[in-house]
């Protein structure tokens, strides 16, 4: 046995002095704090056992405890206690009490901070009246809490009089020879006080309070009820009672934008999307629609923002599309930019003004720009060897070259990487190159070109970006990105081109050339401002009054945070440069990337062919933005979201509340005597907006959207638990009571209202239009830190209400998915990439067979640990050779009769489906990874037909598992049929809303709700499900 | 005997007829296992014994409160320790094996397929233990994905 302790480490004085106390035998090796000798765990952990079985104990309590119990003593339930609550309520209060008072040398908080803890310890030993914690004889009890109050109590001062018997134990502990040999070893005399420093500098800063984690980041935090006080109430009140008198008037928004004196002068800029690609969804969450909620939550708090943005059109690409449809590049800029202008259109991205590069003023600027880099000697030459081909007459692009990868001579190399083994290329290099338009062969030439000398800047970046990142919001990603460039030392970078399609050059020697891309780009932010207004320097040369704002995927970082402000920096004519830069991570598609050339994934044009409304499409992407990590789109997962979010708890609020007004009040908000419960709603909602402004004033804009959807869901709770539909029909007391809950109900639909307009505009606004709320509702809102204030009084007639979102029928939702899930499943497999399929593919498919098989044998799961786990996996892992397709496994057995024959099989059972939807939210977040899982399983569950005619696998020594039975309602299902169904039922249902809208005769509404469940039956036969309908959640009214 | 023992609030206490009161999950876990006469569910040697300790510890100091970004690096040294193991004391059931599984469930149900994928070896403990007879009780089954479909190239 080897024991690992390290100097300074209070943990190490337990383990030594237990050591010495119980005589175990054991090897004592000294290390430093930082060494990992536990090798799973990736914090270095001291102290630490190595036991004879090769197992590691880390915990210095559990080592204590072993060494006790080897030496024949073990621990009572009393000093298990005392152990416990060493672990779990002394060491944080410790934790914190040492950082205070040996690194920050407060040592009155370090004693408050340990306050409750030594006082339980000294009622614990007055009660007990033994000499130590457990007994009369010292246990591993005592020498755990000694050890780890060493620290605090070996000082004096800490000790009061309260403290007379933790005082005495504490001495007596100390005075055990073991004890004093522990202190010696790892707190060695006059250096004690810098090893406890040095080694409380390794440890993580301690969590003071780390039961208030974020709310809004914890799906489960409407589990949790937040504890409301009795002030938080009484100012919810006052608030709700001042109403819209003290509101700032909406500020109308007048072309041109201009920095105005006294104000927050915003300027908003989004990564300027590349004309010819057609923007995909992620490229929508990652800039455009990101920036457009900024900017509309900026206008709302007051700030006099402008949000530009434009198509980048110059370069190699627009030209070779041009060269493809046979038109000139600039028809090719004008064609996608109207493609471009229509997609952001039609998903409301609000620009002040969206413009395009391809102007006079990106010319005129852009050669300013690099004249003034020229003057001040920040520009440098150089000779650079590409490749031009003759036939073509120019020179190729990276892309535009392919050859025989000079590493691993893979043939179709391309001039920039390698696909087969992923390395970089430089065009140069290849062999046998190929012009990729003409198939002739390259020559290499050598030709000059200008460089941004970002050396010679670095200086100034550095200083500027130290305090731009002190004073600014920066995304995580951002700084991480950005820190790392500078770490690599930056390079000259080279901004010419030769190019037809671009900025030319402006100087004599390289009239030839166009400037590249990079260098190019980014300026059009300034020359797309010059096309809005004549006055565009006074957003971009003035940099004490305008803050910059700048909206991104995370691969544009360093060109934004770096290259770009070394060519503002090095032009010195005082320009504004970024603040704050928000980047996001990559959205991908049903966990694959978005990939136009294979037709996967949703594109900008194709998402209003979908029917699923714009703001459906905003909510959905924005709810998933992936902010701090990847996130992936998934159809099933947007039809979950809409149902459940959107229409089962916001719209479901929103138009009960709305309802309760037309049809218990004449639609007019009744009079309203708020009771304690209603305060403490008032607060919650209250609570709710201030979170929400705090994290949209840190551009946390997925994080703010679940405060719209708490305080929606801490509505509904109110309207449940108050039940104003039953309140109405009692006597004046319990009809006031009604009264109170739906005036209030639909204030805080009309607050919703206004905090859903940065993300959802049209509903937000069809929900002001049906309570026809004052103008000044969502200023008033979001004013300050957020005031929730009552903008509905009584007697305010509100209009017409109708429900707000439509649901996502399941065969909709897999009919969309086929739609865009790129080429036909059975095409993959038959194709090349079958056969390519990667090992750990195939030995997946392989596991899926197994656990498939096992579990149709009566033995859940037993693949995973049985047969000993890893070394189990690696007997299988050879039962399949490299050679050997994995398909054929799939089309043994039952799965075959599991492959999903219509898109009403694939969905899960209606009933199954129902109950997610009424499941609670921790459910709910869960469903969406197991449809995910179900979903990618039958993409490869498809090949089929081709696995008919493989020969038999080695793997049918499995018991084949006994054929599935065809689900009853299955042969029924007729598409058609359905359809018109569909259609019949959505018209039954407006005409059964129509009737109890006008308050028909109960009758004539029981009648029509009957037709319209017969009609649902006969649908759901159609399509396959099973007719009896799913039970319904509580009885709602 | 009574002997004084103070509970903050969401500490549990478990009062003995006709004895002590005990307070604290694994004091009281540890305690009932006892009382039930099976002691191999807290292992059946020394060693054992203080690796099913140490787990239970560790699922109370570090895994109960734990701030939202340390999620990760527990699951990591999890996923790591368990590489070669059945079990949290390797290769028999116990009491760690259970109460680490209530204190872990809301996480898992949390984590997206690519995640579970990632902890594989957690997940392949947490589903053998959601299975085994008599743990999970009210608690959701969290479904993880036994294929990996995908390679991960695109992290």
């Amino acid at each position: 046995m080897n024991l690992f302790v390290s100097e300074g480490n209070p943990h190490c004085v337990k383990v030594l002095a237990a050591v010495e106390l119980t005589g175990v035998k054991c090897d004592i090796s000294h290390v430093n704090h930082e060494e990992r000798v536990v090798p799973y765990l990736s914090r270095p952990t001291l102290p630490a056992l190595a036991l004879p079985s090769g197992l590691h104990l880390f915990s210095p309590n559990a080592i204590c405890r072993f060494l006790f119990e080897a030496s024949g003593r073990e621990a009572s339930s009393l000093a298990n206690q005392w152990l416990e609550w060493e672990a779990t309520e002394l060491q944080p209060a410790l934790a914190q009490a040492l950082h205070l008072s040996a690194l920050q040398g407060k040592r009155t908080e370090a004693a408050t901070a340990l306050q409750v803890p030594l006082s339980v310890l000294e009622q614990g030993l007055r009660k007990r009246a033994t000499p130590f914690l457990s007994g009369e004889e010292v246990s591993v009890a005592d020498i755990v809490l000694w050890g780890a109050l060493y620290p605090v109590l070996s000082d004096s001062s800490f000790m009061t009089g309260e403290l007379a018997q933790v005082g005495g134990w504490f001495q007596r502990v100390a005075l055990l020879p073991a004890c004093q040999s522990a202190v010696r070893a790892v707190l060695t005399g006059k250096g004690a006080e810098s090893q406890l420093k040095a080694y409380l500098q390794k440890q993580p800063a301690p969590h003071a309070q780390r039961r208030e984690a974020q709310p809004c980041n914890q799906p489960e935090a409407e589990d949790t009820e937040v504890v409301v006080t009795e002030e938080e109430m009484q100012a919810a009140a006052q608030t709700w009672n001042l109403g819209l008198k003290d509101c700032p008037a909406p500020i109308s928004r007048e072309h041109p934008i201009l920095p105005q004196d006294g104000k927050r002068n915003i300027l908003l800029t989004s990564a300027l999307p590349y004309v010819n690609n057609v923007p995909h969804l992620g490229n929508i969450i990652g800039c455009v629609l990101s920036a457009d909620v900024f900017a509309r939550y900026g206008r709302l708090r007051g700030w006099n923002v402008l949000f530009v943005c434009g198509t980048d059109e110059y370069g190699t690409a627009t030209e070779n599309k041009a060269r493809e449809e046979g038109l000139t590049p600039q028809q090719i800029c004008d064609k996608y930019h109207a493609v471009h202008t229509a997609i952001y259109r039609w998903f409301h991205i609000d620009f002040d003004y969206f413009g395009r590069t391809t102007t006079p003023h990106q010319t005129e600027i852009a050669q300013d720009i690099f004249w003034r880099l020229h003057e001040r000697g920040f520009l440098l030459e150089d000779t650079v060897e590409q490749l031009r081909c003759e036939g073509c007459q120019r020179f190729l692009a990276d892309r535009f070259v392919e050859g025989v990868c000079p590493h691993c001579r893979y043939p179709e190399a391309r001039g920039d990487q390698c696909d087969k083994c992923g390395r970089l290329i430089n065009a140069v290099e290849l062999k046998d190159p190929q012009c990729k338009v003409c198939r002739q062969t390259p020559v290499i030439q050598s030709s000059k070109h200008l460089f941004l000398d970002l050396p010679k800047l670095e200086g100034q970046l550095e200083e500027w970006l130290e305090r731009s990142f002190s004073s600014g919001d920066w995304t995580a990603n951002a700084r991480q990105i950005t820190r790392s460039w500078i770490r690599d030392g930056l390079k000259p970078r080279c901004i010419t081109r030769d190019l037809q399609w671009g900025t030319p050059v402006p100087h004599p020697d390289f009239s030839e050339k166009v400037f590249y891309v990079w260098f190019d780009a980014p300026i059009g932010y300034l020359s797309i401002t010059a096309n809005y207004t004549s006055q565009w320097e006074k957003w971009w040369k003035n940099p004490d009054q305008v803050e910059l704002y700048n909206f991104m995927a995370k691969d544009n970082v360093p060109f934004h945070s770096v290259v770009f402000p070394c060519s503002l920096l090095g032009a010195q004519d005082n320009y504004t440069l970024v603040n704050h830069l928000i980047a996001t991570e990559y959205l991908n598609y049903e966990d694959t990337k978005f990939s136009k050339s294979r037709g996967v994934g949703v594109f900008g044009d194709m998402a209003k062919d979908t029917g699923i409304p714009a703001d459906v499409w905003r909510f959905y992407l924005l709810y998933l933005r992936p902010e701090g990590q990847d996130s992936a789109f998934s159809w099933a997962d947007m039809a979950l979201k809409n149902n459940s979010e959107l229409l089962n708890n916001l719209g479901n609020f929103i138009n009960r509340a709305g309802m309760f007004v037309t049809r218990f009040f004449e639609g007019s908000v009744p009079q309203m005597e708020l009771l304690q419960e209603d305060l403490k709603l008032l607060a919650q909602v209250g609570w709710e907006l201030r979170q929400y402004i705090q994290l949209l004033d840190k551009v946390r804009i997925r994080d703010a959207l679940k405060c719209i959807l708490n305080i929606s869901r801490h509505g509904n709770q109110y309207i449940q638990v108050n039940e104003p539909w039953k309140k109405i029909k009692g006597g004046d007391q319990e009809r006031q009571r009604a009264g109170t809950v739906t005036g209030v109900a639909v204030n805080v639909a009309c607050l919703l209202s206004a905090l859903l307009h940065p993300y959802m505009p049209t509903v937000g606004a069809a929900i002001r239009d049906q309570l026809r709320a004052p103008p000044t509702c969502m200023e008033a809102a979001l004013q300050g830190a957020g005031s929730f204030v009552c903008v509905l009084p009584a007697g305010h007639r509100i209009g017409t209400v109708s429900p707000l979102f439509q649901k996502l029928e399941a065969d909709q939702i897999e009919a969309l998915k086929k739609r865009f899930g790129g080429q036909q499943p059975e095409e993959e497999a038959a194709g090349p990439q079958a056969l390519t399929l990667p090992r750990s593919a195939r030995l997946a498919l392989l596991f899926s067979a197994l656990a498939e098989c096992s579990r149709a044998a009566g033995s859940p799961g037993t693949w995973f640990a049985g047969g000993g786990g890893p070394t189990g996996a690696g007997s299988r892992r050879e039962a399949l050779s490299p050679a050997d397709d994995a398909t054929p496994l799939i089309g043994s057995g039952r799965l075959r009769a599991r492959a999903p024959r219509s898109p009403a099989a694939a969905s899960p059972p209606n009933g199954d489906g129902g109950k997610e939807e009424r499941g609670t939210s921790r459910v709910a977040a869960s469903r969406p990874a197991f449809r995910r899982a179900r979903e990618t399983r039958q993409r490869y569950d498809q090949p089929e037909p081709l696995s008919l005619k493989q020969k038999p696998h080695p793997v049918l020594w499995l018991t084949p598992p006994p054929p599935q039975p065809r689900p009853a309602a299955q042969p029924c299902a007729d598409p058609e049929r359905a359809q018109q169904l569909a259609r019949e039922v959505a018209e039954q249902g407006e005409r059964v809303r129509t009737l109890k809208a006008q308050k028909a005769e109960k009758g004539a509404i029981t009648a029509e709700v009957s037709r319209l469940l017969e009609l649902k039956k006969q649908l759901a036969l159609a399509e396959g499900r099973n007719p009896d309908p799913a039970p319904q959640k509580g009885k709602k009214k | 005997m009574v002997f004084w023992f103070p509970a903050p609030p969401q500490v549990p206490v478990l009062q003995i007829n006709n004895g002590p009161s005990l307070s604290g999950l694994v004091t009281i876990a540890t305690h009932l296992v006892q009382e039930a006469k099976r002691p191999e569910l807290l292992g059946d040697s020394a060693e054992q014994r203080a690796v099913v300790q140490q787990w239970l510890e560790y699922r109370v100091t570090k895994l109960d409160n734990c701030p939202k970004e340390e999620i990760k690096t527990i699951l990591k040294d999890l996923n790591q320790y368990l590489e070669d193991k059945v079990y949290l004391a390797g290769n028999n059931f116990t009491l760690a094996d259970t109460l680490m599984y209530y204190g872990i469930h809301h996480i898992m149900v949390d984590l997206t397929v690519q995640e579970k994928e990632k902890w594989a070896n957690v997940s392949r403990w947490f589903d053998h233990v959601q299975h085994y007879p008599g743990v999970r009780h009210h608690l959701p089954p969290v479904v993880v994905s036994r294929n990996r479909l995908y390679t991960g190239g695109h992290h």
